[in-house]
């Protein structure tokens, strides 16, 4: 979270909508809750009722018994009968309270993790490319944790509420004089605890915020290695990490100087009221308003209560961050629109015949100042893909090829123009018709974190031989023979490392086994060796001409085996027809393929780098989430321990 | 490309011994540290203390109350408040000044020593693991140094003052205590031994959610291509369900652990109060003193707990540590000669490798006995499939590594004698992709020459002939290139690399030419900059177009590690070799129509 986005909430709007928070948390897990806030009652009676019970064990057991210099077995008994069920009571309560509290915040926490996820699948593929996926998944998982942590101490502090009461009636029964002591000293205590949040909440955000700041300069400076070496410049980035390092260092220090201006006051707070206390005490007992065991009763209330009134503390504390959470959690749950489909089945069987007609299609920037603009992508674009033909998509980076290919499949919908499969508007079309007539193989290849066979099928009970027929058409029956359990392999994330031509061979008889009549292939071989590409586009085209092709290629053969090019440039069709022809008669068409052609030989060993490379990220990734996970475990021990 | 050192059998003791010689910070002023945290700790005891004399001599006293005493007590007791408070916040900041400033020290040290592994560049799958060696593995120290191990130290002082307080009230109610606290310690450890396996679960379910989440952002296009969505979210519940039930599990065992402590402390005090009006009965316990056990009680249950904590912190801190002084711990295995090095004198180099062979670990060698001499001013290109060997080549020329057998002269110079300031100014390698800082287009330029004047860039700029491209950028030099240089293309990225390394004015220019492809415009630019970049000096690239080759002065064509034919274009070509059959299938692929 940015430093300013927690000053912005620490204003004193933050309580009202700190408690709209806690409100739909409370609705949401109203048993849960209610045996945690029950439980925390009935800790801060028995906390209060601890000292109660020191006092009148004092006051009717142990005075007499040290005067008379005699004490009977039952006396002992009574006294520990008094302290230990007064002890068991609140264990009782605590237990109820921590147990409660984080049945709460797990649960509220799986709750709002699975409807944000909802979100995710639902949401329409647009506006998850204006949405970074690193913040997407920071909603799911960091944000829903700190919107709902605040429930690990709110039982507590509403505990701390009771037992304050509990106990200024006891003090005031005891001794007002007394008691007015208490009224000074644990509202002060609150009012320290209170200011030193306010301190100590920007400060920790801030360090926060710079370790973010360390990990950042470290990543780039040992990505830019290569670099920094060749140039002779380690000692200069020595410097800026050492620079970094210091501003953290500083912010960390600032935190533990706040803390230690604090933590003592409030230590001292309560010892110094109970000296009050005491010097008072003597005064009332010595004009014979109070007892001797009454004195050490308050004085006892005094250190007992002085920990758990820092509980406001920690809800103050928790407050900012948990409405930042909750607000970003919101923004994605409050997230509208999902594609429309119809209701129309696509009649017939076979390849199907695709019309891309007049298709426009532009995307929304909004630049710094909040100004949304329209960037056109594609402009006007119109081809046909004949039934059971192969049209390759030519064109440079940032051509609009991939999303025609979006377009085609209907993850998007153009601004204007039309997407016709068999003359049918794809629009019109219910979701199962649509997505059984076409298959998207993109050009990052997915992989699920399942096994082949999960991946091929995607749930479809379908006999093995089928997923076998799919991935001998993708070339890849052979590796998947070679993996360790077969079809049940785990592969993607977390399991066996495939390389990016396998990787994108799978995904391949993923769309074919499918059987589709229109097969979209979004350079979707571009790490395949070009000889096994070839094998596959002639098995393609060999499964008895079932498919309509729409490829975006690079490489020359698979461009020339198409049976037309459509040559995109700018968003624009600028030329169409057959390879050969284009080649004779545009000039770009030529310059662009030929770059292609030197490019041939190495984008297999540049897909591989960026296999490892994405590997490596992985990896990171894990190592990142390892660290997050012992510095939360660390809050949780501290939450815990309160 | 070495392993880094391996450091997971260093004792506990031996990794604090050397972690406090990296950063002698933590040491500075332990002395004082100390006393100021004696006396912190010894204020908290007079409260007791106190209590216990103001109770017997002045309010339960033999002669009854007396308010002016027990005042005296008080201003006496509120001294000491305010001189523990006050050392405790000493006491803080010292520990933050002293902690902070020996993990900077660690953190900056690991650093630029990772900058001299070899392994950064060589193994890019281990950046990830030796970004956490400066970050979250100095987290993990951390926790420790600032408040464990004083703490830990803090704990047991407390413990010992407060046993002798104890003591010298009632030996038999000290001895009582300690009955009970001992197998509290005890039943803790135990307890966080479970806590800890269930938090290890608890990880292992936060990864599975995590890559479960990430499956449905970043499979969002296949997800709607398919129609998989149900499944998908069906995915998902399924994590999230297992980690709220490991979650629920961790947590709830580590509430018994704290639970156990407090219960203990509570039946103590019940245990103490029975005991000691038994011993007050016989007169061997004043009331005063069984009130301050009271007291006592307390000061006892918060540093045993912290106490079974700390320990814990201390495995932690210990295996960061570890892991840190392991990376420190490995030698740079391509080292700078120094001050004992040579200064290489200027001018176009003349470049020798004499039998050099090279080999990564535990592979076959990459380049077998080459023996090259490339004259000064020349451009030579080096051309071969991939794995040829002829990338190592390159990192040979900079010293990215050191051949295994043999050696590599610059003007005469091994180059293992040369010092790296001269060395990394005479000779630049351009690599495929040259990286960007997250910084403006002038600072990316600027990057080689730190103390260049926007003169200079400018200067470069327009040398190679990127004034109108620049001009063109929003923001001229200033435009911001955004993280790794993403607001820029591929190509305009390698146009920043070239001019770069123009500013760095070299000897010896290396070029790993880069492989995508780019716009025609582009391209026109990126050669005529080479083209202007390779004028007057030695120039070796690695050529991944056979059109660069054809341009050269002098082509090597590298197979299997080894140098098969050497030449110009066209007798390469005429000769009918490995050269020929390359440029043939070239041909064919580009120029077929």
């Amino acid at each position: 979270m940015p430093p300013e986005t927690i000053a912005h909430h620490a204003s004193r709007d933050v309580l009202r909508r700190g408690a709209r928070v806690v409100w739909t948390g409370i609705r949401e897990q109203r048993s849960w809750f209610t045996i945690a806030v029950l439980g925390s009652a009935l800790y801060g009676v028995m906390t209060v009722a601890g000292a109660w019970a020191v006092g009148k064990v004092f006051r009717e057991i142990v005075t007499p018994a040290v005067a008379a210099h005699e004490v009977t077995p039952q006396q002992l008994a009574t006294a520990a009968g008094w302290l230990g069920g007064v002890v068991v009571l609140n264990i009782i309560g605590v237990l109820a309270r921590r147990l409660g509290a984080a049945r709460v915040s797990f649960n509220l926490g799986a709750i709002y993790r699975r409807r944000v996820t909802r979100q995710y699948v639902t949401l329409p593929l647009s506006w998850h490319q204006r949405h970074p996926s690193g913040e997407l998944l920071s909603n799911a998982n960091a944000d829903v944790e700190a919107a709902w942590n605040i429930f690990a101490p709110l039982p507590m502090a509403l505990g701390v509420v009771v037992m304050l009461l509990v106990a200024a009636v006891q003090m005031v029964l005891i001794d007002p004089w007394v008691a007015l002591v208490g009224f000074f000293v644990f509202p002060a205590l609150f009012a320290v605890n209170a200011v030193f949040q306010r301190h100590m909440s920007p400060l920790v955000t801030q360090a926060q915020a710079l370790r973010a700041v360390v990990s950042d300069v470290a990543h780039e400076s040992f990505e830019a290695a290569l670099v920094v070496k060749t140039l002779g410049r380690e000692n200069e980035e020595g410097v800026r990490f050492a620079e970094v390092s210091n501003r953290l260092r500083a912010a960390n220090v600032e935190v533990g100087r706040t803390r230690g201006l604090f933590d003592p006051a409030i230590d001292a707070l309560p010892v110094l009221g109970t000296l009050v206390a005491l010097a008072v005490g003597a005064q009332r007992v010595a004009t014979g308003g109070m007892t001797a065991a009454e004195v050490v009763q308050i004085a006892y209330l005094f250190s007992v209560l002085s920990f758990p009134v820092r509980a406001f503390g920690w809800v103050l504390g928790d407050l900012p961050r948990s409405v930042v959470g909750w607000e970003r959690v919101q923004a994605v749950l409050r997230a509208q629109g999902a594609m429309e489909y119809g209701d129309r089945e696509l009649p017939g069987a076979g390849p199907a015949r695709l019309d891309v007609e007049g298709v426009s299609f532009a995307h929304e920037v909004v630049d710094a100042a909040g100004r949304a603009d329209l960037t056109p992508v594609l402009t006007s674009v119109t081809f046909t893909v004949p039934a059971g033909r192969t049209v390759a998509l030519v064109g440079a980076t940032g051509s609009g090829k991939s999303t025609l290919a979006d377009l085609v499949v209907r993850l998007v919908d153009p601004a204007s123009g039309m997407i016709r499969y068999d003359g049918v508007d794809v629009r019109t079309l219910r979701r199962d018709s649509l997505r059984a007539a076409s298959a998207l193989v993109a050009q990052s290849t997915f992989l699920f974190d399942d096994t082949v066979r999960g991946n091929v099928t995607l749930g479809d009970p379908a006999p093995d031989d089928r997923v076998w027929q799919a991935l001998q058409v993708a070339s890849v029956d052979d590796v998947v023979r070679a993996l360790p359990n077969g079809l049940d392999t785990r592969v993607g994330e977390r399991g066996t490392s495939l390389s990016g031509g396998q990787r994108q061979r799978l995904a391949l008889a993923r769309a074919v086994f499918r059987g589709p009549r229109l097969l979209v292939l979004d350079d979707a071989t571009s790490a395949v060796d070009p000889s096994v590409e070839q094998a596959i586009f002639a098995r393609l085209r060999a499964a008895g001409g079932g498919t309509s092709v729409l490829v975006v290629a690079h490489r020359l053969a698979t461009i020339a085996a198409a049976d037309e090019v459509v040559f995109l440039e700018n968003g624009v069709v600028s030329a169409q027809g057959g390879h050969e022809e284009l080649l004779a008669r545009n000039e770009q068409y030529r310059a662009l393929v030929s770059a292609f052609a030197d490019d041939a030989a190495e984008r297999a060993e540049t897909a591989e780098r960026a296999e490892r490379a994405e590997t490596a990220k992985r990896a990171e990734h894990a190592e990142t989430a390892e660290g997050t996970e012992t510095h939360e475990r660390t809050q949780t021990a501290e939450a815990v321990q309160r | 490309m070495t392993e880094l050192a391996q450091t997971a059998s260093l004792s506990a003791r031996e990794t604090l011994r050397q972690g406090l010689r990296i950063s002698p910070e933590l040491r500075r002023g332990i002395g004082v540290t100390l006393v100021v945290a004696v006396v912190a700790t010894a204020g908290r005891l007079v409260i007791p203390v106190v209590v216990q004399r103001a109770m017997d001599d002045g309010i339960a006293g033999p002669a009854g109350a007396r308010p002016d005493l027990v005042l005296r007590y008080v201003a006496l007791a509120g001294i000491a408040v305010v001189v523990t408070a006050l050392s405790s916040y000493v006491l803080n900041v010292r520990l933050f000044r002293s902690s902070e400033a020996g993990l900077t020290t660690l953190r900056t040290t690991a650093f630029r020593h990772i900058h001299d592994l070899s392994m950064l560049t060589q193994n890019t799958e281990r950046r990830g693991s030796l970004v956490s060696r400066v970050t979250s593995d100095v987290d993990t120290i951390s926790m420790f140094v600032q408040w464990g191990g004083i703490m830990l130290l803090l704990s047991l002082i407390q413990l010992t003052l407060a046993t002798g307080v104890m003591v010298a009230f009632s030996p038999v109610l000290a001895v009582v205590v300690w009955a009970c606290f001992v197998p509290l310690f005890f039943l803790i450890r135990r307890f966080q031994t479970l806590v800890g396996k269930a938090y290890t679960q608890v990880r292992a379910r936060v990864g599975d959610l995590l890559s479960a989440i990430s499956e449905s952002v970043v499979g969002a296009e296949t997800i709607r291509a398919y129609g998989v969505e149900e499944r998908t979210a069906a995915r998902v519940d399924a994590a999230v369900e297992a980690h709220r039930r490991a979650a629920i599990v961790a947590q709830q065992r580590s509430v018994y652990a704290f639970t156990a402590g407090q219960g203990v402390s509570g039946l103590t005090t019940a245990v103490v109060v029975v005991v000691g009006t038994w011993l007050a009965v016989d007169g061997r316990v004043s009331v005063g003193e069984l009130t301050a056990f009271l007291f006592l009680v307390q000061l006892f249950t918060m540093p045993v707990m912290q106490a079974t904590e700390i320990l814990n912190e201390l495995q932690n801190a210990v295996a960061g540590w570890r892991r840190v002084i392991g990376v420190i711990g490995t030698t740079a295995d391509v080292a700078d000669p120094g001050g004992r090095g040579v200064e290489l004198p200027r001018g176009p180099v003349r470049v020798d490798l004499d039998r050099v062979t090279f080999a990564y670990p535990g592979g076959p060698p990459a380049l077998r006995e080459l023996t090259v001499t490339i004259e000064p001013g020349t451009r030579v290109a080096v051309v071969g499939a991939t794995g040829s060997g002829k990338s190592t080549l390159a990192k040979l020329l900079c010293r990215l590594v050191d051949p295994t057998e043999g050696v590599v002269l610059l003007d005469g110079i091994d180059i293992s004698r040369v010092r790296f300031s001269s060395l990394r100014r005479r000779v630049v390698l351009v690599p495929q992709e040259g990286f960007l800082f997250d910084a403006s287009l002038e600072a990316n330029l600027a990057f080689a020459v730190p103390g260049a004047t926007r003169a200079d860039v400018v200067d470069v700029v327009h040398r190679l002939g990127l004034g109108d491209w620049v001009d063109s950028l929003a923001l001229g030099l200033d435009t911001p290139v955004g993280q790794r240089g993403e607001s820029l293309s591929v190509g305009e990225r390698q146009l920043v690399a070239l001019a770069r390394a123009a500013l760095a004015d070299p000897d010896l220019l290396l070029l790993d030419e880069a492989t995508s492809a780019v716009d025609p415009l582009t391209e026109v630019r990126l050669q005529r900059a080479v083209e202007e970049l390779t004028r007057g000096r030695t120039s070796v690239a690695i050529a991944h177009r056979l059109s660069t080759a054809e341009a050269a002065d002098d082509i090597l064509v590298v197979d299997r590690g080894e140098v098969v034919e050497r030449g110009r274009h066209t007798d390469l070509v005429a000769a009918g070799g490995t050269y020929a059959r390359l440029y043939a299938s070239w041909v064919a692929q580009t120029r077929r129509s």
